[in-house]
């Protein structure tokens, strides 16, 4: 067969699911092989923190394998890792979980958010999000059968959301809020009154919460304020949790979701069809990291802290207008006075002057004229990334 | 305050004052002097840079250096302690628990010159009661920097 008949089949319809077929497709795709083609890039491009799993969480993992810890776990994860994160969100949040059927060890907040939406949606529900959003959110939705409904964020209110553009997005569809608080990609925080504003809007529309809280440890002179830990709201959100931004262990794949029994069942259910059990081995460095984990944490935290306040300054300074992110690890500046759509500027900016930065268009229509700096990045690295793009703003200022 | 920013000087000693005083929301005029200060002080004792020696020269012998002494009625320990930390050789002393008392780290151009400072130098501080020399064989991890190997894997180009 030749490759272009290769090619027609491939497009024929009914092949790919119409379902699939509506994720959008990636235009960062395009960027990010463009990016890996290239030599002496600096890049403020991935979201994941610098640093390797302290050590001595790995060890407790390598050690397990040393004994034959290999094999599968109880569907919703190891016990004692149940009874570990149960109370770490009793002491950090005050927020009280059973382990026992109210907690869901998983493969990474990721899974932990498809199943939920595939727990609690029916054809045709809609999940109300904030707009800028973390990238999977949408296509977690689509993927369930759901309709994702947006309601924009902007700059001038930090890109929180307000509890009144939710409601004025409630229709008889609406089946869930989707927020997740510190974000991805504005470093935007929430606070406690205007959740407890959002948690309003869902007890009178009779709507379930999913926070997903990955970011909740990275904060920055401001306390998190758990969803969950809100009066009255617990018996309708789902809270999502895990270890990839804290722990530095992105790449294990572990994280958590908590709630409710009758909803940790049903998402059980489709774990259990679909994964199994979370991998054991980042089961074990997840224990060990919720046992003695936490100063590694706070030495990260404040290490990311110097970086975002360098950052923040050196953005405003060079012409790309910053809010200050008090979460996570992103600044999101705007690019407005370049005159080029988000896109356009970090593909040049990336030929032109070798610095990565993700279009803020992938995250959202209101993510058009920012972009997303991640500076889980060596202060060496942000401060020739300023030089570069002083550089590049000052060439382009309208 | 002072605190932070000797942890962010001691993590690396070229971060400017201006960087510092962004990191730490302190005027710039207001670091200098805190720096000022701690040199004065002697909190900070200098500015140095951790080299991969191994890498460049094989003429570079590190031996690690068990003392046994018998301390003085006053002074104790401190003084003769004093006096080895004077040798040029001596790159750390410290005085410790165990079986034995002063633990020095020493470097010498070779094992004969390190041999030397032992038996002419060591040997002959009243109070010295013996010493027992390690050799070491290779450096791994320099002031928490590991030294080779230690860079990791590289982040892959991920989109999220």
């Amino acid at each position: 067969m030749s490759a272009g008949k290769t090619e027609k089949s491939r497009k024929e319809p009914g092949l790919i699911s119409e379902r699939v077929n509506r994720l959008s497709p990636s235009g960062i795709r395009k960027f990010f092989d463009l990016l890996a083609s290239m030599e002496g890039v600096i890049s403020l491009g991935v979201g994941e923190p610098d640093y390797a799993t302290p050590w001595h969480i790995s060890e407790a993992a390598v050690r397990s394998l040393e004994r034959g810890y290999t094999m599968y776990t109880s569907n919703s994860g190891v016990p004692e890792l149940r009874e570990e994160t149960a109370r770490y969100l009793k002491e950090k949040y005050n927020v009280k979980y059973e382990p026992y059927g109210e907690i869901l060890m998983t493969v990474g907040v990721s899974e932990a958010l498809d199943l939920a939406m595939r727990a609690i949606l029916n054809p045709g529900d809609e999940v109300v999000m904030p707009d800028p959003h973390y990238v999977a959110y949408d296509s977690c939705v689509i993927l369930a059968g759901g309709e994702p409904v947006m309601v924009p964020t902007s700059q001038e209110n930090n890109f929180e959301v307000e509890a009144r553009d939710i409601e004025a997005r409630v229709t008889g569809k609406t089946r869930a809020i989707l927020i997740g608080y510190p974000a991805n990609p504005t470093g935007a925080v929430m606070s406690r009154d205007k959740l407890l504003a959002v948690a309003e809007v869902a007890r009178r529309h009779n709507l379930i919460v999913i926070s997903d809280e990955i970011y909740a440890r990275l904060v920055y002179g401001v306390e998190h304020t758990c969803f969950a830990g809100l009066r009255g709201v617990k018996e309708h959100t789902i809270l999502l949790g895990g270890f990839s931004k804290a722990y530095a262990m992105t790449g294990w794949r572990i994280g958590y979701a908590a709630a409710p029994k009758e909803i940790i069942a049903a998402m059980t259910k489709i774990h259990q069809y679909t994964i199994m059990s979370a991998p054991t081995p980042a089961q074990v460095a997840a224990l060990e990291a919720l046992k003695t984990g936490e100063p590694d944490v706070v030495e990260m935290v404040e290490d990311y802290n110097r970086r975002r306040l360098i950052i923040v300054k050196g953005l405003n300074e060079i012409g790309m207008p910053c809010f200050e992110p008090r979460g996570a690890f992103y600044a999101f500046p705007s690019i407005r006075n370049t005159g080029m759509s988000s896109e356009e500027f970090s593909e040049k900016l990336l030929v032109e002057e070798k610095v990565a930065v993700v279009p803020g268009s992938a995250f959202g229509e209101c993510g058009e004229g920012y972009v997303r700096c991640c500076y889980a990045t060596s202060l060496a690295d942000i401060e020739e990334a300023l030089t570069r793009m002083r550089r590049f703003v000052k060439k382009y200022k309208k | 305050m002072l605190k932070d920013v000797l942890k962010i000087l001691e993590n690396d000693a070229r971060t400017t004052t201006k960087q510092i005083a962004t990191m730490t929301g302190t005027p710039v005029g207001e670091v200098t002097k805190l720096i000022k200060q701690a040199e004065k002080d002697k909190l900070i004792l200098k500015y140095k840079t951790i080299v991969n020696w191994d890498r460049i020269e094989d003429d570079q012998v590190w031996a690690i250096i068990e003392v046994k002494v018998t301390p003085e009625p006053e002074a104790g320990f401190d003084s003769i302690a004093g006096r080895i930390a004077q040798f040029g050789q001596v790159r750390s002393l410290y005085l410790a628990s165990g079986t034995y008392d002063l633990l020095l780290v020493v470097m010498g151009k070779s094992e004969r010159q390190v041999a030397d400072f032992v038996s002419q130098n060591l040997a002959h501080i009243e109070g010295v009661q013996g010493t027992v020399t390690h050799f070491v064989l290779k450096r791994y991890k320099v002031d928490g920097e590991i030294l080779e190997g230690g860079e990791g894997a590289k982040r892959q180009p991920v989109i999220l």
